[in-house]
């Protein structure tokens, strides 16, 4: 992945040079993707999935308020059946109901929310401070890189979901001193801080190499300062492979945060989460199949929709990398 | 030769401190909640948690905390007690460690196989409707949450809730006896374990052969007469696979402690299991001393491949 990542630096790299004026009609890196990603039905089907989660996301109550179906957390037990077991998908409520009552396909629709939210979040803040922690140590070298590196590499070095249940154990109620309250944010530092390393890793390779190229060269030698070389001449060169890892991100965290809840970690049982409903099917399953398949599938969908995006933004970014 | 293994070896001496030192700060500075309280498990009566303080001596400052526990860990390999029942969290893990390591070990040997196999066939037979078939299945495979895929087969495989009575259930592991019949018991959380290596093993190689076949030398291979299958598999095959070696070292020193999900759907009494069960009991000593445990496994192990890797790559010693 990452010599294909530094391949799509070749291509970025001609992106000032790229508008020859003249007859010739000269394509920019941008359309050149947009023709790329085209051609891609399937990245293409999958991304308008991703779209359709993120706004189901959104508009949980709304959707869920259209199709008549109740609200995620009312425990209605007269639809449970004679012995007070869950029932099976009927035509009111399509994927049946889990064993409070509640109605498990509103559950699912609002479980988007919290995978998507956590997701989206910690993948922002683990890409942002790899990003800054990978410019700094790939940048600067010398000392700042020897002292980061070796933080990553510790970071690195830990079993992620080990430290994570950890982590969220020892943080159930709150941790340093307040400033991370419970529930889901628990959920956002225990995933930031465990993801941030590989995308410094990556990103300070990107800067390496990044910085010995002649239009960093000669911007320095026009006497440009560092922040200007950092922000004007790298940070933009560093934008195809920032999307690229975060759309590689985006469903590994949708995956890390449903295990953490599946383990009952960060859980807010407020809010339905996919890893949650999971978790309490696990021991109803071989009587309420139904609890357990829809939440799962949920999840496998997004997961794979986005996976499917990313392999798409790939190709589409780094053409030369074999497919 | 030596001298990189005298500095990788000072280099996880220090991370084996470092990753005490960090487990310290998680579990004694970082909660905001009382941290005996914390230790004491579920409902716990006001004379444990005062027990528990006295014992741990949470009312000294944390240096002296911090040296007590580093001391202990050093000198005693302590890895503590768990609070609920007071057995040593040291000998927890070493009764189900050779769980864990049944579980992983056979379903390495499974992914690996699968993995590099469907790689080759991949590479070989590239943009084929196999390619295709194969990828876009690899692709679902690294997208199913492995607990949700235990659960399924369970449903639908194992002998006594299944819809299909194939293959044996949940628990089945522990009351088995014999290698044979613990293997076939072990099947189903071996499959389930390995199908999302077998993806991401499976893509590894491909990518990486792809490479390797467009190499100049392969090119010469086939130019002196070599016959495809020799020049995949004995020129091909041979360079690519190294690197898919060095994660499946690492892979499978993670897992020694990330198989808690496995374990726990298929209630397999191992290291992950034991994790588990602590977090429901809130019994923080016990996922304290777990997390420790399996961090300097995890930095042990990949010393070993390292060393390894440099037994096997000359060029990696530099």
């Amino acid at each position: 992945m990452s010599t294909g990542a530094s391949e799509t630096l070749l291509e970025s790299e001609q992106a000032p040079g790229a508008e020859v004026p003249g007859e010739i009609a000269a394509r920019s890196p941008r359309e050149l993707f947009w023709r790329r990603l085209k051609r891609d039905k399937v990245a293409l089907v999958a991304l308008g999935i991703v779209l359709a989660m993120v706004a189901m996301a959104i508009f949980a109550p709304l959707i869920v308020k259209l199709f008549g179906l109740p609200d995620p957390n009312i425990q209605n037990d007269d639809l449970l059946g004679d012995f007070g077991e869950p029932t099976g998908p009927t035509s009111a409520h399509w994927f049946g109901v889990d064993e409070r009552g509640r109605d498990v396909a509103s559950r699912v629709i609002y479980g988007a929310r919290g995978s998507l939210e956590v997701a989206f979040i910690a993948t922002f803040l683990s890409v942002t401070i790899g990003t800054v922690v990978g410019m700094i140590a790939g940048y600067y070298r010398g000392w700042a890189d020897t002292a980061l590196s070796r933080v990553m590499d510790l970071f690195l070095a830990f079993p992620v979901l080990v430290l994570a249940v950890g982590l969220g154990v020892a943080c159930a109620d709150g941790c340093l001193g307040g400033v991370i309250q419970p529930g889901l944010n628990v959920v956002i530092f225990v995933i930031t801080l465990t993801t941030w390393p590989y995308i410094a890793r990556i990103m300070r390779g990107q800067v390496l190499s990044l910085r010995e190229r002649e239009f960093v060269e000669a911007s320095r030698s026009l006497g440009a300062p560092d922040r200007r070389i950092i922000f004007r001449e790298i940070l933009p060169n560093l934008v195809a492979p920032i999307v690229v890892y975060s759309t590689v991100l985006i469903p590994q965290n949708i995956l890390y945060e449903a295990a953490l809840s599946f383990l009952g970690v960060g859980v807010d049982p407020s809010k339905p989460s996919w890893g949650a409903m999971i978790s309490d099917a696990t021991s109803i399953f071989e009587d309420a199949w139904w609890f357990m398949t829809f939440p799962g599938l949920a999840l496998l969908i997004t997961v794979l929709a986005f996976n499917i995006v990313g392999d798409g933004l790939q190709d589409a970014l780094n053409p030369r990398t074999s497919r | 030769m030596g001298a990189y293994i005298v500095r990788r070896l000072l280099w996880t001496v220090v991370l084996l401190l470092v990753i005490s030192a960090v487990t310290f700060f998680i579990f004694y500075v970082l909660p905001t909640a009382d941290p005996a309280a914390l230790r004491a498990g579920r409902d716990p009566s006001q004379d444990l948690i005062e027990q528990i303080r006295q014992q741990l001596g949470l009312d000294d400052p944390w240096y002296v905390q911090f040296k007590d526990y580093i001391s202990n860990l050093v000198f005693h390999f302590d890895f503590g007690n768990s609070f609920v029942n007071n057995a040593p969290v040291k000998e927890l893990i070493f009764d189900r460690l050779p769980n864990t390591m049944f579980l992983v070990f056979g379903a390495a040997i499974i992914w690996f196989v699968v993995g590099v196999g469907i790689g080759i066939v991949s590479a070989v037979a590239r943009g084929s409707i196999w390619d295709r078939l194969l990828m876009g299945g690899a692709l679902v495979a690294i997208s199913a949450p492995v607990y949700w895929l235990g659960l399924v087969s369970l449903y639908l495989f194992s002998d006594d809730i299944g819809q299909f009575k194939i293959f044996k259930g949940a628990g089945a592991y522990q009351n088995a006896s014999g290698f044979l019949e613990k293997c076939w018991a072990m099947f189903l959380p071996w499959c389930v374990l390995a199908t999302a290596f077998a993806a991401i093993y499976a893509r590894l190689l491909r990518s990486n052969l792809l490479e390797t076949l467009s190499e100049d030398y392969i090119r010469t291979a086939r130019a002196k007469g070599l016959s495809e299958r020799r020049v995949i598999f004995r020129h091909g095959v041979r360079s690519a696979i190294t690197p898919v070696i060095t994660v499946l070292g690492l892979d499978i020193g993670i897992l020694m402690g990330g198989a808690i999900l496995t374990e726990t759907v298929f209630s397999i009494d191992g290291v992950g299991r034991l994790a588990y069960d602590a977090i429901q009991r809130n019994d923080l000593s016990t996922v304290q001393g777990t997390t420790l445990f399996l961090a300097l496994a995890v930095a042990l192990m990949s010393l070993l491949v390292d060393i390894v890797y440099a037994f096997l790559d000359p060029r990696v010693r530099y």
